[in-house]
């Protein structure tokens, strides 16, 4: 493999191919329509236990609303309604456009990522009416988590097969994180399942397991995807190639190679090698971690010459779709050095442009997020985190801080392209950052800081449990604050993209009634007809 | 890397490495782990729970207890210290030898050494072993927990959180009475609680032709209107019986201390 050879996907050219968007459409409606509803349903569940910690009697007759059952429940709906499906629309995506090739049988993926929504309907209703699993991030009871498991793979199947089909071959970086992903799922998930739920291990093996399950899921796969998903943007925002193709492939194989023995918590009750071990290769994880910022830092460096894409700028948002994509997309590497051409390629006109905030906050994210999981796996360090809030609020900041905030900034972009339309509300779309940057904040900062306070007044012999427990009580609720901020936040988006489906769906009514009643029709009304098909096809291309 | 392939490879090197470390060792090493015998006796540890708190694991699953409170007690280090048992031929010598040396709050080391100086002087001394830490100080162990406190949960309920006290020794602190009345009312026995009510694990029925026995004795702020009383169902008193069999306390190798 020459230099050459490696540097070309950089240099690559993406023609848009008009087809390429359209053989993603209906798999991504279905995939990021039903994230977009779990991901409010996760934040009213969340809201509800929030608000337990200011009135405990809060719907106390209520077994399905119990704070042990809506707390998992809401922390799945955000990785398994959210996150995952998500994160497999954009990879999708990203396959066909990185490898140019049209998604074959679309109609397979489609299905899958109904049947995906169904699962984690099962096995939200499993653990609200009591039927959790009991583990960490494995609560789906076996219903929902071999449904899940198969639309996975069909899933996967079909962004493999894609993937084998594309017809530019040189690999991009995002390709390498992105089909790690793929392969990563399903091993951790059908090891977990089938030796804590299918054919439990015995005893602490079990926690074991479930660590190191959780530690993959949270910390190594949404990596993955994220990261990928990331290093395919920047370098468009920024209109500079990836800052470097060789530091991405370092970060790559320190990532999978360290990031996937971490987990094991410091002081756990298991022989001692095993938490020595995960606080080793945690603090090597700190090496894809900064390599992942550097990568970041280098790359978005050449943006701040580009015009303003910051969120929030005042210029004109409803730039039309269609005279957008009719212009070549800025390249991953080699863009139009001319800025005026290279703002008109942006898919929101020259100013706002919510995708590049949303991943740039997300980057911010899961380096601080990454950095916390480090620190609590130091023993010193753990002997005050540990069982306190700091372990919530860093799950919080990796999960919708990273994961979540990425995936907002990559399907507003992607979305238009896809369905052929400006998104209904672009305003929204910046309100929805400008809204669940201070959400993130205020409900990760005070819990970050509530626990190392909790951690070090529990070990203060002076203090009561019952002191460290009523210090932490105005942290988490202030935290409530962040979570309504989220809520509102998650709302907006999930109106853009079921408004989005809905235009769609009109459209294609429209399309089809405009195809049945065409013939009937005398010449003039015809003519009508296949004008107003002419005007659908042009929208929908 | 220029195909799939090798991607593939990558994954299989990384994910495989630590899947063999991760799953397969530590099944290895503690799968197929049996009782084992407490320090300094023949009784063997852990024994099965009985068939009510085996239900009442199941109860504090399908609740998600484990959200709140933890099941894993912490420890720093250990205290040893030098009890005389026998003062020997010479109490003067001994009285002076004794008050030179330091008895309390040793490490092993040194209180072997303590020890092996009494000894010489011809004295007998038994050497008390206690754990240390915040977690034991606060009252919630004896000793740090050890994978073998956990061979019989079905699912292990380690928790991760401690909105809510270390429940790894439950059962030796209060009685069943006081566990129900807690889960019915949880600030009618610790004032200022934040923990949740499980009122649902209840019943609020009329009294009958003379009142149940099960009857929860509340405290008249949390009492039910007159002519009520307050039973609970089986789910509450397995959860009960689940918390009443946390005790781990006895004295292992892997965690030595005196009893």
């Amino acid at each position: 493999m020459t230099v050459n050879e490696m540097k070309t996907p950089d240099a690559r050219a993406e023609t848009p191919d008009p087809k390429i968007d359209a053989s993603l459409r209906v798999p991504l409606l279905a995939l990021f329509g039903g994230a977009a509803f779990w991901l409010v349903v996760s934040s009213v569940l969340a809201m509800i236990a929030s608000i337990k910690f200011h009135a405990p009697d809060f719907v106390a007759h209520c077994p399905w609303l119990t704070y042990g059952r809506v707390q998992p429940a809401a922390d799945d709906a955000l990785l398994y309604g959210f996150c995952i499906p998500a994160g497999l629309g954009v990879a999708l995506w990203l396959f066909a456009q990185l490898g140019q090739a049209p998604l074959r049988g679309a109609i397979v993926p489609a299905v899958a990522a109904k049947l995906w929504h169904l699962g984690v309907l099962v096995g939200l209703a499993g653990i609200l009416s009591g039927n959790s699993t009991g583990f960490a991030w494995l609560e789906f009871p076996r219903a929902g988590s071999v449904i899940l498991f198969f639309a996975y793979l069909l899933l996967a199947l079909w962004a493999m097969m894609n993937f084998a089909a594309r017809r530019e071959r040189a690999l991009y970086p995002s390709h390498w994180f992105l089909v790690a992903a793929v392969f990563w799922f399903p091993w951790i998930y059908s090891t977990a399942n089938l030796f804590l739920v299918a054919w439990p291990v015995r005893g602490v093996v079990q926690a074991i397991i479930g660590w190191w399950f959780a530690g993959n899921l949270l910390f190594v796969w949404l990596a993955l995807v994220g990261i990928g998903t990331a290093f395919y943007f920047l370098p468009k925002f920024s209109g500079r190639p990836l800052q470097s193709y060789y530091l991405a492939l370092f970060a790559f194989w320190t990532l999978i190679l360290f990031g996937t023995w971490c987990g094991i918590p410091p002081g756990a009750p298991v022989p001692a090698w095993m938490p020595v071990l995960s606080s080793f290769a945690a603090v090597l994880t700190v090496v894809p971690v900064l390599a992942v910022a550097a990568i970041a830092w280098q790359t978005s460096r050449g943006g701040s010459d580009a015009p303003s894409l910051e969120c929030g700028g005042d210029a004109p948002v409803a730039a039309p779709a269609p005279a957008g994509r009719a212009a070549p997309m800025p390249a991953d590497g080699l863009v139009q050095q001319d800025k005026a051409t290279r703002a008109s390629h942006l898919p929101y006109g020259d100013g706002a442009s919510p995708p590049r905030g949303f991943i740039r906050f997300g980057l911010l994210s899961f380096v601080l997020s990454s950095l916390m999981l480090i620190a609590m796996a130091c023993p010193r360090i753990s002997r005050v985190t540990e069982f306190t809030w700091f372990g919530p609020a860093q799950t919080q900041l990796q999960l919708y801080g990273f994961f979540a905030m990425t995936m907002f900034g990559a399907i507003y972009y992607l979305l238009p392209r896809a369905v052929g339309f400006e998104l209904p509300f672009p305003k929204l779309a910046r309100l929805h950052f400008w809204i669940s940057v201070p959400g993130v904040v205020l409900l990760v900062l005070p819990l970050a800081i509530g626990g190392v306070e909790q951690g070090m007044k529990l070990n203060n012999l002076n203090l009561t449990f019952m002191d460290a427990t009523k210090a932490m009580l105005p942290f988490l609720r202030t935290s409530t604050i962040g979570l309504l901020l989220i809520l509102l936040g998650n709302s907006l988006f999930a109106l853009n993209i079921f408004a989005m489906t809905f235009v769609w769906e009109k459209s294609l009514v429209k399309k089809a009634f405009a195809v049945v009643t065409a013939p009937l029709e005398t010449e003039g009304e015809t003519g009508s007809a296949s004008a107003s098909l002419r005007r659908d096809k042009e929208v929908q291309a | 890397m220029k195909n799939g392939f090798w991607i593939f490879v990558a994954v299989f090197v990384a994910l495989g490495g630590s899947w063999c470390g991760f799953v397969l060792a530590p099944e290895m090493q503690l799968g197929g782990a049996k009782q084992t015998t407490i320090l300094n006796s023949s009784d063997v540890y852990p024994v099965g729970r009985p068939g009510e708190a085996n239900q009442g694991l199941s109860v504090y699953r399908a609740n998600g207890c484990a959200a709140c409170h933890t099941e894993q007690v912490r420890q720093t280090g250990i205290a040893c210290s030098v009890v005389l048992t026998d003062v020997g031929k010479n109490p003067q010598a001994m009285t002076n030898l004794i008050s030179s040396l330091v008895l309390t709050s040793l490490t092993k080391e040194d209180a072997d050494a303590a020890s092996a100086k009494i000894t010489v002087a011809g004295g007998k001394t038994e050497i008390h072993i206690a754990a240390t830490g915040p977690d034991i100080a606060r009252g919630w162990g004896m000793r740090r927990s050890v994978a073998e406190d956990y061979l019989y949960d079905q699912p292990v309920q380690l928790g991760r959180l401690r909105a809510g006290p270390d429940l790894a020794n439950a059962g030796a602190r209060a009685d069943a009475n006081w566990q129900l009345l807690h889960l019915y009312a949880p600030k009618s026995v610790v004032k200022g609680s934040t923990m949740p009510p499980f009122r649902y694990l209840f019943e609020v029925r009329k009294i009958g032709r003379e009142p149940s026995p099960d009857a929860l004795k509340l405290p008249s702020e949390f009492a039910p209107p007159a002519g009520y009383e307050v039973v609970p169902k089986p789910e509450a008193r397995e959860l009960a019986a689940y918390l009443l069999s946390l005790r781990a306390t006895v004295p292992l190798y892997s965690a030595p201390i005196s009893p």
